[in-house]
């Protein structure tokens, strides 16, 4: 085969690739608004959205309104989040910056490891370990709730948010920190006031990866969250997040049914959002990227 | 090449024709049900050399569905059938027949820590739409009740919302979860709270279950009809079962079929003979 031919067809190899991957992603997407949106002939986009009451199975009058399942994956994310950040953002400086190179080589591919944790393996040890230590040791009559997901969704976004930041501040260049450190400045203060700013745009795509991980988890939440389809009012509370409804629900509801096609819906509004959460990410690493060394 | 396609060609027509040989036979529906259909499809095979059975599960509703469809000859389902299928499956020229194969029971469980002993019907239906929320309410310590329940999806839920709740809302606080043992397994760890299984997961450690209107539920209450919480166990044929399919239906209804359904933990229709029959149609 000529050279030039050869070249010619490995291009449209890989091209053919790439439009298959984008080509099956958009039928997926497809075929999910083509099943989400029929619901909005019986329920109205706002009953839907902000309605309070989720009994899709009600013979005689069924309600099909989601906001307690968005308020449920808000609060499991949002307090999810304010547990790993710190837990990951902090690892990750440690092992980039801090820990001297044996302990690096050990703990970072056991963190790593963390996010290789099959999701049912944590929520096991959310159901049989913490809910009874958190009902014995806190008084509370439950032990599946808000607070319980959130920890066991913790453990699964520090791997992606630790792994993710070091490589970013990993990647800030050493003449940065050697200009610090030669103008006087601790360690510290290089740390403070040069690294984690120069890295800042890798930090803030990790987090919010991180973030898109814990609001799209779904046997965690199926598990531990409770199930309870009501606004979250305590920390304590058991709630019902969208994947763990749609997870729950979808295998008993009548193919074409009106509760079928609410599910999909709920899984439309769960793909706007961590499509959202994804271009965010994207954003952010671009708008803040380091370019050379000189541009801090 | 061309050797390899006729090669291929061969195999296709030769699959095709095993297929169209072989009873081929795909049960569809309940997942309450299936256990008993695993196993009694495994002896009926081992038995009917030549016939292939195939079943998935994945609830009353579907087994309705596929039935209606077209897409199955045999449907199993934990509920029977609501008059909206019949119509949608009349109107399809599919003419669907109940078949009574087993009974199960489903007992309210508390976890073994709490005093409780019985409730009533009026009780049960207040402590799972919302209305009671404290043990004291119900002879209990006081302490909040906390409500297990299944899925809404589930069978087992449409049998409780009907017969215990009579159509009223389950509590919106209830914890939902999605099987039998999920639920033993959080009442078993949650001191205040209830729920309610199938008879053979009433049993487990940590677990006590409750008497309804003063009646145990057990193999004994739900054949003489005096526990108020039980259920029949259907299959569904499209008018009256031909062939393999009736073989099978047969197999479940004999001795050795009614044997499994014991051994599975549900109750054989076996002594209901006595009893009166429980079944319709």
């Amino acid at each position: 085969m000529h050279r030039r031919t050869k070249e010619a067809l490995i291009k449209q190899v890989f091209l053919a690739t790439a439009v298959t991957s984008l080509a099956i992603l958009a039928l997926i997407m497809i075929f999910l608004f083509m099943e989400g949106l029929p619901t909005f002939h019986f329920v109205s986009i706002k009953g839907f959205l902000g309605g309070l009451d989720w009994y899709p199975t009600d013979e005689a009058r069924p309600d099909y309104g989601i906001l307690p399942l968005i308020a449920a994956s808000g609060a499991v994310t949002t307090l999810s989040s304010l547990l790993a950040i710190p837990l990951g953002v902090m690892s990750a400086v440690y092992l980039a910056e801090i820990a001297n190179p044996k302990v690096r080589a050990i703990a970072k591919p056991v963190v790593e490891m963390l996010a290789s944790l099959p999701s049912v393996v944590i929520g096991f040890f959310g159901m049989v370990v913490l809910a009874p230590f958190l009902q014995d040791h806190f008084d509370i009559p439950v032990g599946l709730n808000l607070f319980n997901a959130s920890l066991m969704l913790a453990f699964m976004s520090v791997p992606t948010i630790a792994s993710v930041s070091e490589d970013a501040i990993y990647a800030v260049p050493r003449e940065l920190k050697e200009a610090s450190l030669a103008l006087g400045a601790t360690h510290l203060e290089t740390l403070l006031r040069v690294t984690i700013p120069a890295a800042l745009s890798g930090i803030g795509t990790a987090v919010i990866l991180g973030m898109s991980r814990a609001i799209g988890e779904t046997m965690v939440v199926l598990m531990v969250a409770g199930g309870a389809a009501v606004l979250p009012d305590s920390l304590f509370g058991p709630v019902r997040p969208m994947p763990a409804s749609i997870a729950a629900e979808m295998a008993e509801a009548p193919f074409r049914s009106n509760h079928y096609h609410a599910l999909f819906a709920i899984a439309m509004v769960l793909f706007v959002v961590t499509l959202g959460f994804n271009v965010l990410a994207d954003y952010i690493s671009h708008k803040h990227r380091q370019v050379g060394s000189a541009s801090l | 090449m061309k050797r390899l396609s006729s090669v291929l060609a061969g195999l296709l027509v030769l699959g095709m024709a095993a297929t169209s040989f072989a009873g081929e036979i795909a049960v569809k529906g309940s997942t309450t049900v299936q256990p008993i259909m695993q196993k009694a499809v495994e002896a009926f095979m081992a038995q009917h050399k030549g016939v292939s059975i195939s079943i998935s599960a994945s609830g009353s509703g579907d087994g309705a569905k596929a039935l209606i469809d077209g897409t199955t000859p045999l449907a199993m389902m934990s509920r029977e059938m609501k008059p909206t299928e019949i119509q949608q499956a009349n109107a399809k020229g599919i003419h669907p027949k109940q078949i009574v194969i087993a009974y199960d029971c489903i007992t309210p469980i508390v976890n073994s820590s709490n005093p409780v002993k019985n409730l009533s019907m009026a009780q049960l239906k207040d402590i799972f739409t919302g209305k009671i929320t404290d043990w004291k309410d119900v002879g209990g310590a006081a302490g909040p009740i906390s409500v297990v329940s299944r899925d809404s999806s589930s069978g087992t839920f449409e049998y409780w919302g009907e017969h215990v709740l009579k159509k009223e809302r389950v509590y919106a606080r209830a914890q939902m979860q999605a099987s039998n043992g999920a639920v033993a397994q959080v009442v078993s760890k949650q001191k205040g709270s209830i729920g309610y299984v199938g008879l053979a997961y009433a049993k487990a450690p940590g677990l006590k279950d409750l008497t309804v209107e003063g009646v145990a539920g057990s193999i004994a209450t739900t054949l003489n009809g005096t526990y108020p919480v039980s259920r029949g166990l259907y299959l569904y044929t499209n008018g009256e079962p031909t062939g393999d399919v009736a073989k099978l239906v047969n197999y479940i209804l004999s001795p050795a079929g009614q044997k499994i359904v014991a051994s599975v933990d549900y109750i054989p229709l076996k002594s209901l003979k006595s009893a009166g029959k429980k079944g319709k149609k």
